[in-house]
């Protein structure tokens, strides 16, 4: 196990590891999406109140599920290489936040979308899912921000950690300030007592999507590590020998 | 509780020692305290020029602006938090100092504080009568004002440290500083609103103090982080 852990973090390794399991995330995300999006758009029954503009939903919750997940995996990421020194997790925060960040826009504009029809505007200022989705939004602007105006790799990596745990405590936070504020969004409908309230045959592909964005989201986010690993160690003897192997013969 | 280790630096005479520095250093130069505070009375003037004098609308808009240039008076000030200690060394000398960083990040926040936070809370029920608020809410506007702007003390601390030395810091500083401080934006304002339409204003306040209670325990050990790395 530990053998395994410490083979992981070498950069060498991962980046090879990362090339074999992102055609699999890749592949198995597609299908997952495509189950879905046939599903969702074609075997789901319109919705008895919102008809068939319920649907954007399909995209909307993974995209606002996976927002907030690349916030934690950035958060967490930043803290191991905070603490361990471990240069791949500082990788992997800097690689998971302009992702996170499209996510977050992703939500943003299907949500503005979805709330078009549904209340009759593009904008509802008293929603506060909405609302804290912007926050969220800023705070990835701000990390990327840091991360971009520190030249030095190592100390844009340990700065932006610490912002990143600092904006980790104050997520849940600024959720429930903006809740408080006000709220006419519909209330939890997948995670609450008593079992989802939405039929199987909405559900199953709602998860299908989920599953999907999220297998997709790992591939892309392996990709973007890998291109992060190679920048990072662009000196390194093996980086060199894999981009100009007739130069440097082992 | 045995007796302390005579070897050891005492605790509180470091932590005195770095306020009454800063609260000096204020109080010599009297023009990095008062410009935050004349940028505070400014910003509250321009929205009755820009709106109009209806006085109904002053008093209902009030609390927010109030607030929200508050919120921007200190970061004006938050900015040179760190950055004379760091162009002339000292901050050096309190990285290499026997007492905890975060003791000293924490009393560099309190000096922030009292020479920010402070006088602007002391400034604020003028302003607060300019825009017709009721007397009864003048109190809860300081109230939150002062819990507001200390916990914003204590969290643009980190931003500070973050940012120190860096190019452009200022701008960054609201770009990282300002998502986080919307709760406070939020319950602070919003309190003071209620509170001018008749309702109790305990819930906001307890929460303004949980924040600050909050912040108080976990923002210097943050600042000092941010500090170490600034300083690799």
């Amino acid at each position: 196990m530990w053998t395994f852990l410490h083979k992981l973090a070498s950069p060498p390794h991962f980046y090879a590891l990362a090339a074999r399991l992102i055609p699999w995330l890749a592949g198995a995300g597609a299908i997952a999406i495509l189950y879905g999006t046939f599903a969702g758009l074609f075997l789901a029954p319109p919705d008895y109140q919102q008809g068939d503009a319920f649907r954007i939903i399909y995209v909307h919750v993974p995209a606002a599920y996976l927002s907030l997940l690349a916030y934690v995996i950035m958060a967490v990421a930043a803290g191991i290489g905070l603490v361990w020194r471990m240069k791949l997790a500082h990788a992997v925060a800097a690689s998971a936040a302009p992702l996170g960040a499209w996510f977050t826009f992703l939500a943003l504009l299907t949500g503005s979308i979805w709330g078009r029809p549904m209340w009759g505007t593009w904008w509802e200022w008293g929603d506060p899912r909405l609302t804290s989705e912007l926050v969220l939004l800023f705070l990835y602007f701000g990390y990327m921000a840091l991360r971009s105006a520190i030249d030095d790799t190592a100390r844009a990596d340990r700065a932006s950690a610490v912002l990143a745990l600092v904006g980790l405590v104050n997520v849940p936070v600024i959720h429930f300030s903006v809740e408080w504020w006000a709220s006419i969004h519909q209330g939890p409908t997948l995670v609450r007592a008593g079992g989802p309230a939405i039929s199987t045959e909405m559900l199953w592909p709602l998860l299908a999507m989920i599953a999907g964005f999220s297998l997709v989201f790992g591939a892309l986010l392996l990709g973007r590590v890998r291109g992060e690993v190679l920048v990072r160690e662009r000196r390194a003897r093996w980086v060199r020998r894999l981009m100009y192997p007739e130069v440097e013969t082992p | 509780m045995s007796a302390a280790d005579p070897r050891l630096p005492a605790l509180l005479p470091g932590f005195l020692a770095v306020v009454r520095r800063d609260l000096l250093l204020g109080w010599r130069r009297p023009g990095d305290v008062l410009n935050p505070l004349f940028f505070y009375v400014i910003v509250a003037t321009l929205f009755p020029f820009a709106l109009g004098p209806d006085a109904a609308r002053l008093a209902l808009i009030g609390p927010g602006v109030l607030w929200v240039a508050a919120l921007l008076a200190t970061l004006l000030s938050l900015n040179s938090l760190y950055l004379a200690d760091h162009e002339d060394g000292s901050l050096e000398q309190l990285l290499t100092s026997a007492q905890p960083l975060p003791l000293l990040a924490l009393a560099k926040a309190v000096a922030h504080w009292l020479l920010g936070g402070l006088p602007l809370v002391i400034v604020s029920p003028v302003a607060a009568y300019a825009y017709g608020l009721p007397a009864g809410t003048i109190r809860v506007l300081l109230a939150t004002l002062a819990l507001g702007t200390a916990s914003l003390s204590l969290l643009g601390s980190i931003g500070a440290a973050l940012t120190v030395g860096l190019n452009r810091a200022s701008a960054l500083l609201g770009l990282l500083v300002l998502p986080l401080a919307i709760p406070l934006l939020i319950f602070g304002a919003r309190t003071v609103a209620l509170a001018a339409a008749g309702d109790a204003a305990g819930a906001g306040l307890y929460f303004l103090g949980a924040y600050c209670t909050l912040a108080l325990a976990l923002a210097p050990f943050a600042a000092a982080a941010a500090l170490k790395v600034a300083a690799e």
